[in-house]
């Protein structure tokens, strides 16, 4: 009886970690179901506990979307090596149609991003809209099939709270984002959350 | 038997309340919103679209179903804790200054794409809402009509602290929709598309890098203040206001 009693109680400890609810400026409680270059289905809630990078783009677009990719790379090649171990960067794309998985990975390979880090994610259309809406990225589908959209860099915090966001884009980062990326640290750090 | 069909006509006509979608025939339709690439005409495929706003009875029983919308649990990355549906008196009981007929306001457009997802429907697009709206008792389109404008003016230059209406007071238009104009702003699914920020809207040079694939907007329809309005109004909000005169309601696509 002890010990059914006492297995209760751990498993009810165990929820009870696991169901700490997010915090209610936290991106990560959308809903949708997201599909990484490599196929595997999660939600954003998975991604919890480490700083991430994030913006929006599509495998197709021919002007500002690779230089997205670029603008994260500098925001990761100016890191120390221990600060890139901290952080992960995604890119969502915001054309459901075209957008595959595979699609995904032909960009990851052409590109060299390192899956260590870098995931290209798709969800559907209404999984688009709404974590579109969540990050303040506006988007139009063009009658052409490109895309009228702001590219912004966005950079969350382990619980997915917007900590900061530039629509400078290049090589070279912006230098108050880079900081502000720099100084988001994983919640088992010593630095404590804001 | 003139008669009793007559009878059966009012009978369903009457039965058709809020929540309640009408067929919206396709069409060709050129939007007030002129980009470079469409030139404001559209082809538009037949849609269904509620025949009014949902109402606060309605969007009560929504948030019943679904606690998590509840004003207080509703995270407030979807809706501005301050703000959402502020009007009622708990997040369980209208109180006595909101009726339950009266179009629901105070909701952000994450809630109401989660109510309209709820009925396996979706908010309108904007040019649906636009095609809809365009059309009067007896025209698809009026809105070349004068009169037909100024009536919507008269809407704009009420002082939007008179109490609003119950829906479907307003007359139906051809299809039989409702409300469209003169009770309540509403949502449209992709309301923050249009682009007319307050960088782009001078026309002169909107910095390049920050639109993507970049295709100026420009006004197709000058005289068109009262949708205008619409598009400015809509385009200056976040997802996650609220304000006490935007409501919404749903469409689908055909089955």
């Amino acid at each position: 009886m002890k010990k059914i009693l006492f297995a209760l109680l751990f498993s009810l400890a165990c929820v009870s970690q696991a169901a700490t609810p997010l915090p209610g400026d936290s991106v990560l409680q959308i809903d949708h179901v997201f599909t990484s270059q490599d196929a595997k289905n999660f939600k954003l809630v998975e991604r919890r506990g480490k700083p991430q990078l994030v913006a929006m783009f599509y495998t197709s677009c021919k002007y500002i979307c690779p230089l997205i990719i670029d603008s994260a790379k500098g925001v990761e090649n100016s890191l120390t090596p221990a600060e890139k171990n901290k952080l992960s960067i995604m890119l969502i794309s915001m054309d459901p149609a075209r957008d595959t998985p595979e699609a995904l990975m032909y960009i990851v390979n052409k590109r060299k991003l390192d899956t260590k880090r870098w995931t290209l994610a798709r969800t559907d259309e209404s999984g688009v809209r709404t974590i579109a809406a969540l990050l303040g990225v506006r988007y139009r589908l063009l009658s052409d099939g490109e895309f009228n959209h702001t590219s912004a860099l966005i950079m969350l915090d382990a619980e997915g709270r917007v900590v900061a966001r530039t629509e400078t884009l290049g090589n070279k980062p912006d230098p108050q984002f880079l900081a502000a990326v720099k100084k988001t640290r994983a919640p088992t750090g010593k630095t404590k959350q804001k | 038997m003139r008669k009793f069909i007559f009878l059966a006509c009012f009978i369903s006509t009457a039965s058709l309340a809020g929540g309640t979608y009408v067929r919206i025939p396709a069409g060709e339709f050129t939007s007030v919103l002129k980009y470079e690439d469409n030139k404001g005409k559209q082809k538009m495929s037949a849609f269904e679209m509620m025949k009014q706003p949902v109402t606060n009875a309605e969007f009560l029983a929504f948030v019943k179903k679904n606690p998590q919308w509840q004003r207080g649990k509703a995270p407030k990355v979807f809706a501005e804790p301050k703000h959402y549906l502020s009007h009622w008196q708990t997040p369980l009981i209208l109180g006595a200054k909101v009726k339950p007929q009266q179009p629901v306001t105070q909701v952000s457009w994450f809630a109401a794409s989660a109510f309209c997802e709820a009925q396996n429907a979706r908010l309108p697009t904007w040019n649906e809402w636009e095609y809809t709206a365009a059309a009067d008792a007896k025209r698809r389109d009026a809105r070349s009509d004068p009169a037909w404008r100024e009536s919507i003016l008269s809407w704009y230059s009420k002082p939007s602290n008179t109490p609003i209406a119950d829906v479907g007071k307003t007359p139906a238009n051809i299809y039989g929709v409702q409300d469209l104009n003169g009770l309540v702003w509403e949502w449209t699914e992709d309301y923050s598309a249009m682009l007319v920020s307050a960088d782009n809207r001078n026309q002169s040079d909107p910095d390049k890098s920050k639109f993507c694939g970049a295709s100026a907007l420009s006004m197709e329809d000058k005289e068109n203040y009262a949708v205008m309005m619409r598009v400015a109004m809509l385009s200056s909000l976040e997802a996650v206001n609220s304000t006490s005169n935007l409501g919404f309601r749903c469409a689908r696509n055909l089955p």
